[in-house]
């Protein structure tokens, strides 16, 4: 298997993680983040646009000229975000409402199109797609975890609301566990709180790995893709 | 030389237009595909949105079909027609729900449904769409913030006329922290939409479903009192 797969994977997760360490797409990250699922459902929206244009811009990447490429990256994002966006109003119309204005707002996401333009537009197809589904899939978790969290302290809930996703069955996965909660966390303080607590968490794992490797084996460590 | 630029120059537009054409398709394929889904999403939302700001259990006819549109600039908010549905329990009138736009919001129109009872009070009022500030201007949502339940009750003698404002311009209404703007214009549109409920009740309830317009219009005030003043 190209070792670059692997490669790939931790970077969009970790290494080079949108939400944490990039600090890309940040409006939509800390306005969506008040409950986990519309962290989920904005997370999703994402990927798609993300795996959609990272596949088209690398498609494309031999014949569009330099001058015009970042006009017709956005042409791209925009056709797919406006899709998604659609769609997501036909199928998942409650959550659609909530979410409102953040779907077309993805295409301002900047994690989009700095993956286009630092990544897809260099790489083969398949790995562009892996990119963008791992870049995706790094966002999810970020909006996924802060999402619970702050859905958790400020108002006692988890996957509240899931019914707009899942269909009337998941009523049984809303589950409460206080009634009410800490309200800053629901405020959008608390949206910065949790992303700081968040980065600091992500920046102390790594630092104490650091550690622990510090062996005579650190020298071996390949020289990381300047990101 | 020339020749080489021109031909660069064009190839690029080309490369582009052919993009233009290709996101444009993949939106007309998902609009096409989807367009239909949609606006079942919409007239199922509608029907449980009329239920939430009629009288529960007060009429019996099928709202969302019993319709008529009219169009008053000046007091719904859009020169566009508005639909106002009508309730009635064994044929006599409940309420009408009026579907005003306030076309004063802090970024754009604000589509309402505002439901009043025969009697002049205000059954309920809710937010159809809007483009106003997440965060700020949403409060007027009612999965967001109750105060859009302040409505419920009034009528244009409670509060009376000049006091149907936000706190800030002398009114009863609170508004939000940062968005005075989006709470000031819901409050107006719903004063405006009772003004005209007011003015056009009877012929409202006696127009015959489908009909566009109202069967010989009682000559409506040119521009009420309160009107007049806000223009100011």
């Amino acid at each position: 298997m190209n070792p670059r797969v692997a490669e790939v994977v931790r970077t969009g997760l970790w290494t080079n993680n949108p939400g944490l360490v990039q600090l890309l797409g940040l409006c939509p990250l800390l306005a969506v983040s008040t409950s986990l699922v519309n962290g989920l459902g904005l997370g999703i929206a994402t990927t798609l646009v993300l795996v959609a244009s990272n596949l088209t811009v690398s498609m494309i990447r031999e014949f569009v000229r330099p001058e015009i490429r970042i006009p017709v990256f956005v042409l791209v994002i925009a056709s797919f975000v406006t899709a998604v966006e659609l769609a997501m109003n036909a199928w998942f119309h409650e959550l659609f409402r909530v979410l409102g204005i953040f779907i077309p707002l993805i295409v301002t996401n900047c994690a989009i199109i700095g993956r286009a333009e630092a990544f897809a537009s260099r790489e083969p197809p398949g790995l562009a797609a892996l990119d963008g589904l791992s870049m995706g899939l790094g966002f999810t978790a970020v909006l996924v975890t802060l999402g619970a969290a702050r859905e958790l302290i400020g108002q006692g809930t988890l996957f509240a609301g899931a019914h707009m996703m899942f269909g009337e069955r998941a009523w049984a996965l809303e589950m409460q566990f206080t009634d009410g909660g800490f309200l800053l966390a629901l405020l959008p303080p608390g949206a910065f709180l949790g992303l700081g607590l968040m980065v600091a968490a992500k920046n102390y794992l790594d630092a104490r790995r650091e550690r622990r490797r510090r062996t005579p084996l650190a020298a071996a460590r390949p020289a990381g893709e300047a990101a | 030389m020339r020749a080489e630029i021109l031909r660069n120059m064009l190839r690029a537009a080309g490369v582009l237009a052919g993009f233009a054409v290709f996101g444009a398709l993949l939106v007309a394929v998902t609009w096409e595909s989807t367009e239909e889904r949609i606006a079942a999403n919409e007239r199922a939302y509608l029907l449980r949105t009329l239920a939430d700001v009629l009288p529960a259990g007060a009429y019996d006819n099928a709202v969302h079909e019993d319709a008529v549109t009219v169009t008053d600039r000046a007091l719904l908010g859009t020169v566009a027609p508005v639909t106002v549905y009508r309730a009635r329990l064994r044929n006599a009138p409940v309420a009408a729900v009026l579907t005003p736009v306030a076309p004063d919001g802090y970024s754009g129109a604000i589509r309402l449904l505002v439901g009043i009872r025969v009697d002049g009070t205000v059954s309920g009022v809710r937010v159809l769409s809007h483009r106003e500030t997440p965060g700020l201007g949403d409060k007027i949502e009612i999965e967001r913030d109750d105060w859009i339940l302040g409505f419920d009750g009034r009528s244009l003698d409670d509060p009376p006329r000049q006091r149907w404002a936000v706190k800030r311009d002398d009114g009863v209404f609170d508004q939000f922290t940062g968005a005075t703007i989006t709470a000031r214009a819901v409050v107006s549109a719903v004063r405006n939409a009772l003004i005209y409920f007011e003015a056009h009740r009877d012929e409202l309830f006696a127009a015959p479903s489908g009909a566009s317009g109202l069967p010989a219009p009682a000559q409506a005030p040119a521009q009420s009192p309160v009107q007049a003043e806000e223009k100011e």
